[in-house]
């Protein structure tokens, strides 16, 4: 974090004007300017173009199957191929999945919306355009409300919004393999038709950070709803970021765009990245160069005249007689099934287990964390503020270090309840238990009492032994003994320290603490 | 279009009337107008089956827009065609091309003659249909080998292309491309 220097600067009015640090206002990650540019910072402006595939069994517009591996043009309909006297069929699911994804988001959804051509050329684009919504898209004017830990400890945790312009439903197209060498391409149409929920984001976010939360809630929501299933490596989210950079209160500078992203961590280095790199421009005093493509001048659409309007009811009521239900897309049903959201998680295991908001965030934010956490929970009868220590900090902690998820711990929830259990009932020490966590981390299968035993890591109890080991240490160290009955208590930590060592960590510090205590007075009182 | 519209039928005799760009008349109108004033209006069709439907009339009764209805005549600037070259791959800037390009305007131009006010554009004849939704299970795929058939250049089971998206030169290359292609 780059600290401030709180620098003065005087005006032709001579008024001072003192620049402190706006972290609070601005990401941290964006570097300060030098002192003697002009009053104004420039700040960054960050839109997102998402693309989600919807988790359907076929595609949008035909009955062929979407999967992510397959032999190449093994999932391509007549239709996909774009052989002429096909046409397109709009599957229920997917207008299910994008109304779903509309509410969660809280859009309005448009009761009547339309379908568009995009012409453009590409090689895997085999009809030459692409059927999507840009008149009127099936969802608008929503909000993405998203969280991340920020403040000085990265424990505070910062909520803000980035309004959604629109959700429209549209296809994706095939893949290209380009082969340099022999300078050609190879198309795989496997992918080509599969259908696409295009979120548009208003440019409300200023860094790559805020790009990067937003995203990451996405995903949660996304996953929750089951409307698709957000892995960004494998392309079932692709996230394209405009950015650009400005003078807060003047009009929005020339856009970059930022593509091909796969992983969430590298949206935001790039975002801050393109960020960087165009306020050096600026401030260098050249002009930022727009590098969009020719198709990017929205042009080439046209109504897509095989398809009548989308109409979707708002309940069953509104529905016209005779209708069949397979035909229907009722807005009251899909509301009524809508499952929790990972916002209302959060809170819920705030409320219920009285856990902190930053540790509620973390373990919504970790795939399969939560369920770790209440199978532990459920186990074992410590409360649920020590067991989210142990699964943030040292179970999370050693996940992370290894770059391993859930599902892939070594230690498993009852294995963990176990140690905890162990440690609750007083028979290992809270250091004892870290280094038994170690080992059961290191030699997974073993459990916690198999490991305690093995090692002799029991608590010793046994006062009379506790006692000689106190009188040793007290008798080889009179000098802490002298400033302990002088009145420095906090030498007694360091008496603490030695009886467990000779102990190997393994005695109850609470009996150690009060032996000595007695002892070192003891000594006082002759 | 439709006005040219005479598809060659089979057994066709020289009668056929096809649109031809070169009759240029003074007031800039497309030629058929004049054409269908001036000379045979005798469109008759030939080797039908069916006698002559008395709603349709014997003879054209469309008459073309007079000149003062139309807005004023577009001007193409060459960023313009550059760019509708572009969106359509099309070459087009000969005197010819560009000609012909302001004469389909011109014809298009008699739209306005007609009065759309509060009627809302129709995209789609389909309009007043229920938009069909289908069942989400899989009924397609599973024919690449069909398919690859289709195409010339194939490599195990890919399709080939030439490579990515060799960007259109621009306005002054091509142009100096065009004009050695012409010499």
């Amino acid at each position: 974090m780059n600290k401030q220097i709180s620098s003065i600067l005087y005006t032709k009015a001579s008024c001072v004007i003192r620049r402190l640090s706006t972290s609070s206002s601005r990401c941290r990650s964006q570097p300060q300017p030098r002192a003697e540019s002009a009053p104004q910072q420039l700040v960054g402006v960050v839109g997102l173009e998402i693309h989600a595939q919807i988790n359907s069994n076929t595609k949008l517009f035909s009955g062929s199957s979407v999967r992510f591996t397959a032999p190449p043009n093994s999932l391509v309909s007549f239709f996909d191929a774009s052989l002429p006297g096909t046409l397109p069929v709009l599957n229920k699911r997917c207008v299910d999945a994008a109304v779903m994804t509309g509410l969660a988001l809280s859009c309005t959804i448009n009761r009547m919306s339309l379908f568009d051509r995009k012409h453009y050329f590409y090689a895997d684009l085999p009809a030459g355009y692409q059927i999507t919504q840009q008149r009127r898209p099936i969802a608008v004017d929503g909000t993405l409300t998203y969280c991340f830990l920020g403040g000085k400890k990265r424990s505070q945790v910062i909520r803000k919004t980035v309004n959604i312009k629109q959700i429209q439903l549209e296809q994706d197209s095939g893949k290209s393999l380009h082969d340099d060498l022999r300078s050609q391409t190879l198309i795989d149409l496997n992918r080509a038709g599969v259908g696409l929920m295009e979120l548009v984001m208003e440019p409300d976010m200023s860094c790559g950070e805020e790009a990067a939360a937003a995203v990451r809630e996405l995903q949660l929501i996304l996953q929750a709803l089951g409307t698709c299933q957000g892995n960004m490596s494998e392309g079932q989210l692709r996230v394209d970021a405009n950015v650009s950079v400005h003078k807060p209160g003047e009009p929005l500078g020339i856009r970059a765009e930022v593509k091909n992203i796969n992983s969430v961590r590298y949206l935001a280095r790039a975002i801050d990245y393109e960020i960087q790199r165009q306020i050096d421009i600026l401030q260098r005093g050249g002009t930022v160069q727009n590098e969009t493509r020719a198709y990017d001048s929205k042009s080439g659409f046209m109504p897509e005249p095989n398809l009548p309007p989308l109409i979707v009811y708002e309940d069953n009521a509104s529905l016209p007689t005779g209708i069949d239900a397979c035909q229907a897309v009722v807005v009251e049903t899909i509301r009524k099934v809508l499952p929790e959201l990972p916002s209302v998680k959060r809170d819920r295991l705030v409320q219920t287990y009285g856990i902190l908001p930053e540790h509620s965030f973390t373990l919504v934010n970790e795939d399969g964390l939560v369920d770790y956490f209440e199978a532990v929970l459920k186990v074992t009868k410590m409360g649920p503020r020590k067991v989210i220590g142990w699964v943030i900090k040292e179970l999370l902690g050693h996940l992370k270090q290894q770059d391993m998820s859930v599902s892939q711990s070594p230690i498993s929830p009852s294995a963990l309840a176990e140690l905890l259990e162990l440690q609750e009932t007083g028979h290992i020490s809270s250091s004892v238990a870290g280094q038994v966590f170690q080992e059961m981390w290191k030699s997974s299968g073993k459990t916690a009492l198999q490991i305690v035993q093995e090692l002799d890591l029991g608590l010793v109890s046994d006062t009379a032994q506790l006692h000689s080991i106190c009188q040793k240490v007290v008798d080889s160290n009179p000098d802490e003994v002298n400033a302990i009955r002088n009145g420095n208590k906090k030498v007694l930590n360091k008496l603490m320290g030695l009886v467990q060592k000779e102990t190997k960590g393994r005695a109850d510090p609470v009996l150690v603490r009060a032996i000595l205590q007695e002892k070192t007075l003891l000594k006082s009182d002759c | 279009m439709s006005a040219f519209g005479l598809v060659a039928k089979r057994g066709v005799s020289p009668k056929i009337i096809r649109p031809s760009f070169n009759l240029l008349t003074n007031d800039g109108y497309s030629a058929a107008s004049s054409f269908l004033q001036g000379h045979n209006t005798n469109i008759t069709r030939l080797l039908s089956s069916q006698p002559h439907n008395p709603k349709v009339p014997k003879v054209a009764t469309w008459e073309p827009a007079s000149e003062d209805q139309l807005p004023p005549p577009a001007q193409i600037p060459a960023d313009l065609v550059d760019k509708l070259e572009r969106l359509a791959l099309v070459d087009f800037r000969t005197k010819q091309g560009l000609a012909c390009l302001e004469k389909a305007i011109r014809f298009a131009d008699q739209l306005h003659v007609v009065d759309t006010s509060s009627v809302e554009p129709m995209d789609s004849v389909l309009e007043d249909r229920a938009l069909n939704l289908r069942a989400d299970a899989v009924t397609e795929g599973g024919c690449a080998e069909e398919l690859l058939q289709l195409s010339k250049n194939t490599i195990e089971e890919y399709f080939v292309a030439p490579p990515g998206n060799i960007p259109l030169p621009t306005k002054e290359e091509r142009a100096s491309m065009l004009k050695h292609s012409e010499l």
